[in-house]
């Protein structure tokens, strides 16, 4: 007889799954996660998970949470979205990031702009240094092209479908997926306008520090990019680290890097001194600079 | 050809069109340096819409010249320069706003009239709202980046008369922002009229 032949054989064999260990996979509950940033009090981990090549993850952060995303094997295409988790309408725009800073490659001391004009998210740390504020993700489309196949259910799944499900669990449309930024895959622009993706792979074990201004949801598509030269679909895993903090304060360098992010840290302040549902009591109090 | 409709919007005005596959839509810049901020929208389905991203990734380059294909977010042919008198056009700009304005240019700016404020009005004209502005075109508009990955908006490089043409590859319904702003060089400062002519091939 076969091990699921009945329900108690098959609820038997269902249970024996349970205690698998993959690479890729997130880790429950967050803080007994062995691999930590130095420096991070395991207890303060909010967020431990690996997410394979082809693969999408999302997590609600707490404002002032910080989020280390590492390119382990150096060949990792982290697509970000963010949108305000109290005020899902509000959300990154990419455009409003590059323009108002002036400087179209974000790095260390660049902020996340809402379109509503606020910092959702500060750059803290950089050892990569290389991504991608202009070519977005793949599609079915592009995929289909490249690889003969870009369905989800396939072998090459593509990133615009890979946010639609994401975001979808969140009761979220694809009127949602806004341009997105992409981490670790970086581009450059000529002087006739030309994009030059970087050469790949990359650097193995380079990481980005993020830290959280609002309170947010962080979507992750891990796919590969969309100017990918090679024929194979290749994107290797990128681990996900997240820890409670507080939000950049009065002193912080990211925010007095500029007098334009300087006033998105004001509008950033300016929604939570209002809504007092909001927590704000953390900002007072917040130390200066990061430590991600 | 066939003048299908020809009108003229006024300065700092919203307004639409449906542009139907094989129409073609010419934008004419009446006084020279406006940007004309534009949505496209598939008519047969408004959640595709123009994708700035997939259209710069399709071509390799962040100019929008004659032979630009405006490609949708599930990476479709919207709509295609066919002519140009301006070199080229931006899509990394984005749209103004009251909120960006007070990062750009200081809380001062805040109650003055903006490109996402004729966006969402005119969108709200067609079942739609803030969560469907994405990305869009800045036609006329002259965003340079430096080898330092400077950007920004500078002197434009249009004239009072020089127009951009685009035919329509499916049913379009295009969404323009007559940009209102008065803080930087995209309209020379002085927002200004422009004129929208859609023309339809001979029947045969």
């Amino acid at each position: 007889m076969s091990e699921t032949a009945t329900t108690h054989a098959a609820r038997d064999h269902a249970r024996a799954m349970g205690s698998t260990v993959v690479d890729t996979m997130p880790t429950l509950p967050a803080r007994s996660a062995t691999v930590v940033p130095a420096g991070v009090d395991g207890d303060t981990v909010v967020w431990a998970e690996t997410l394979a090549g082809g693969g999408a993850t999302s997590k609600v952060l707490s404002r002032g949470a910080r989020l280390r995303l590492d390119d382990i094997e150096g060949d990792a295409c982290v697509a970000l979205l963010v949108h305000n988790a109290d005020q899902t309408a509000e959300r990154l725009n990419i455009a409003d990031t590059v323009k108002v800073q002036w400087q179209a490659y974000p790095s260390t001391g660049a902020v996340l702009l809402s379109d509503l004009g606020r910092a959702m998210m500060s750059i803290t740390s950089d050892s990569s240094g290389r991504h991608d504020a202009f070519c977005g993700t793949s599609n079915r489309v592009t995929n289909a092209v490249k690889y003969g196949d870009g369905e989800v259910d396939g072998e090459q799944p593509n990133g615009r479908d890979r946010f639609a499900v994401a975001l979808s669990k969140r009761g979220l449309t694809r009127r949602d997926i806004a341009p997105n930024l992409t981490l670790f895959k970086g581009v450059t622009v000529g002087s006739d306008g030309e994009i030059v993706l970087d050469a790949v792979p990359g650097t193995p074990g380079t990481h980005v520090g993020l830290r959280a201004e609002m309170n947010v949801i962080v979507t992750i598509v891990n796919v590969a990019h969309v100017l990918d030269p090679r024929p194979e679909y290749t994107v290797t895993p990128v681990r996900i680290t997240a820890w409670s903090g507080l939000p950049g304060g009065v002193d912080d360098a990211v925010r007095l890097g500029s007098p334009e992010v300087g006033r998105a840290f004001l509008n950033t302040d300016d929604l939570y001194g209002a809504a007092s549902h909001l927590d704000d009591t953390a900002l007072a109090t917040s130390p200066n600079g990061a430590t991600s | 050809m066939t003048v299908v409709h020809d009108e003229i919007v006024r300065a700092r005005a919203p307004w639409s069109h449906v542009v139907k596959a094989g129409e073609s839509l010419r934008i004419i810049d009446l006084e020279g340096n406006q940007a004309v901020d534009c949505l496209l929208h598939l008519v047969a389905d408004t959640a595709e819409r123009y994708s700035a991203p997939d259209t710069m990734a399709a071509q390799g380059n962040i100019y929008l010249r004659v032979g630009t294909v405006l490609m949708s977010t599930e990476g479709n042919p919207m709509m295609t320069i066919t002519g140009s008198t301006v070199e080229r056009h931006d899509t990394i700009g984005g749209a103004c706003s009251k909120e960006s304005n007070t990062l750009r240019y200081g809380h001062h700016t805040w109650h003055q009239h903006a490109c996402v404020e004729n966006f969402v009005l005119e969108q709200s004209r067609h079942a739609m709202g803030k969560r469907d502005i994405q990305s869009n075109i800045n036609w006329f508009m002259n965003v340079p980046v430096e080898a330092d990955g400077s950007l920004g908006i500078v002197d434009g490089i249009s004239a009072p008369g020089l127009w951009v043409e685009l035919r329509a590859e499916a049913d379009v319904l295009v969404i323009v922002s007559n940009c209102p702003q008065i803080n930087n060089p995209c309209n020379g400062f002085n927002p200004t009229a422009v004129r929208m002519v859609i023309t339809a091939p001979e029947a045969r």
